[in-house]
């Protein structure tokens, strides 16, 4: 079966700090990948890279088996449309109303009318347990939890078969945590899509993945099924999971 | 130490601002071309950038046009030759000052504008967001604001110009005792096609200048706060002076014969 997303030897550098340093990952349809990792290691950059937001400077990104690592413009568009993405901060225009917010993917990116983009958005606010009235609010007059669960519905609006979460539940109390953990795991069930997290909250992790990998050092240090974490015998992980300031990972303080 | 280590490295750091600015000119200039077209969002910034520009644009003319008329007059009193207010006024209004006055104003309202919204767009990634919705940022956000900007001064141009002839004629016929029927048979007669139309074409010159900058330095802009308040500070400086730098060369290209 092809891997629907796989990274070979990506590097990546910015001036003089190595951020990425051959990182080799694969991804199989319809699993849950959860990245974990201190602050700074790369994980952001990981996905900007598959996003094309970034250009690495070496290695390969295959998405479907096909090579996206040097794409542009129009075939870049189209690749981008398997995509959907839960930002940190929801990064929703604020200059638009929530439905439209969610809507934007599908009227701009795939010219469907608004009268029909408005319908849809509606029913996947419905989906993260949002009422219709907020769809007509704009995103400044939402809460944090608010904004995290329209930026959701904005990423599973188009039914993507890929979704990107990028530290989901950062930011949040743990009870709009824990929420916003089931809505990741019933929304990618639902769209039976393939799902790549970023975090460094393991109780999310846990909870969202099927398989965990570290990355540290600008490389997957460990990968394995979420339930064999526990048990990797790998000091640098068993550090990470237990958040332990004494170990072998040492935080850089200065960047 | 060494002396010409921080004139190498501004020189560096200015090269690749320029090829940086080239590339992205570029960019922005194919993405005018590509469709879709936005027509929703370039109606929008034709409000933005023309529509809300107006009152500025005409209080600063009225003034300018004035202050000229004044100036005028009380230095062609020492040859004799105050009779000339009509003449260089609108000379003056439709060449040079209506179009860098209002180039000048639209960039310190419009400019900075433009650079905050996408600077904090930056910041916030919702520029990134727009990439993972399928959508081009340059087409989506920077060309809907060059057009409008690009179709807008030379309308704004034109009203400046009339206001700041008007700000002329105010202060001729009330304090200068000029007759206002022989003012504005003066100012035109002596206006020629040429004077008005050199002010237009500079006039969508400097709207170019004013989107290209503000989009470009927002789309730069790094960090929080501080950075939005770092692109646009830069926004309007650049724009500012890339407008006096064209006007100079725009004038020698339109008026060398």
């Amino acid at each position: 079966m092809t891997p629907k997303i796989q990274l070979i030897g990506v590097k990546k550098r910015f001036g003089s700090k190595v951020v990425l340093d051959g990182v080799d990952l694969t991804i199989e349809p319809r699993s849950s990948l959860v990245i974990i990792g201190g602050s700074g290691t790369g994980k952001s950059v990981t996905i900007k890279s598959i996003l094309g937001i970034i250009r690495p400077d070496e290695g390969t990104i295959l998405v479907d088996g096909e090579d996206i690592t040097h794409i542009n413009g129009a075939v870049r568009d189209k690749v981008m449309k398997k995509f959907g993405m839960l930002f940190q901060g929801g990064a929703l225009f604020d200059s638009l109303p929530v439905w439209e917010n969610v809507a934007f993917g599908l009227i701009q990116g795939r010219g469907m009318a608004r009268a029909r983009a408005r319908d849809i958005a509606m029913e996947k606010l419905a989906k993260v347990g949002l009422i219709a009235e907020v769809g007509d609010l704009f995103p400044v007059e939402l809460s944090g939890g608010m904004q995290k669960r329209v930026g959701l519905a904005r990423a599973i609006a188009a039914d993507p078969e890929i979704i990107f979460f990028d530290e989901p539940t950062t930011g949040l109390d743990p009870i709009m945590g824990d929420i916003i953990n089931d809505l990741i795991v019933s929304t990618v069930k639902d769209v039976g899509a393939t799902a790549l997290s970023i975090t460094h909250d393991m109780a999310s992790a846990r909870k969202i993945s099927d398989r965990i990998a570290i990355l540290y050092g600008g490389k997957i240090i460990w990968q394995g099924p979420t339930g064999d974490v526990d048990r990797s015998g790998n000091p640098y992980v068993d550090q990470f999971i237990h958040g332990r300031a004494e170990g072998p990972i040492k935080m850089a303080v200065k960047a | 130490m060494k002396p010409f280590a921080p004139i190498g490295r501004s020189t560096m750091t200015l090269l690749a601002h320029i090829g940086r600015l080239s590339v992205f000119t570029g960019t922005a200039l194919a993405a005018i071309v590509a469709p879709p077209i936005y027509w929703r969002l370039i109606g929008q910034q034709i409000m933005r950038i023309g529509y809300y520009s107006l009152p500025v644009v005409g209080l600063t003319a009225f003034f300018t046009g004035g202050a000229l008329a004044l100036q005028i007059y009380l230095g062609g009193n020492r040859y004799g030759a105050e009779a000339i207010v009509p003449q260089i006024v609108v000379l003056g209004i439709t060449r040079e000052l209506g179009p860098v006055i209002a180039g000048l104003m639209v960039a310190g309202r419009v400019a900075a504008a433009i650079a905050a919204e996408i600077g904090t767009m930056k910041v916030t990634e919702q520029i990134d967001a727009l990439t993972t919705l399928a959508t081009n940022p340059i087409k989506y956000l920077v060309v809907p604001r060059l057009i409008a900007a690009v179709l807008c001064m030379p309308v704004l141009v034109g009203i400046a110009d009339s206001i700041g002839v008007f700000g002329g004629y105010v202060v001729a016929t009330q304090s200068l005792g000029f007759s206002g029927g022989i003012y504005l048979k003066n100012t035109v007669d002596f206006a020629t096609q040429q004077d008005i139309v050199s002010g237009l074409i500079k006039a969508a010159a400097f709207g170019f200048i004013i989107a290209l900058m503000g989009c470009y330095n927002g789309f730069n802009s790094k960090g929080g706060a501080q950075g939005v308040g770092n692109a646009t500070t830069a926004a309007v400086v650049s724009s500012s002076i890339l407008i006096l730098a064209a006007n100079y060369l725009l004038t020698t290209l339109l008026f060398s014969k």
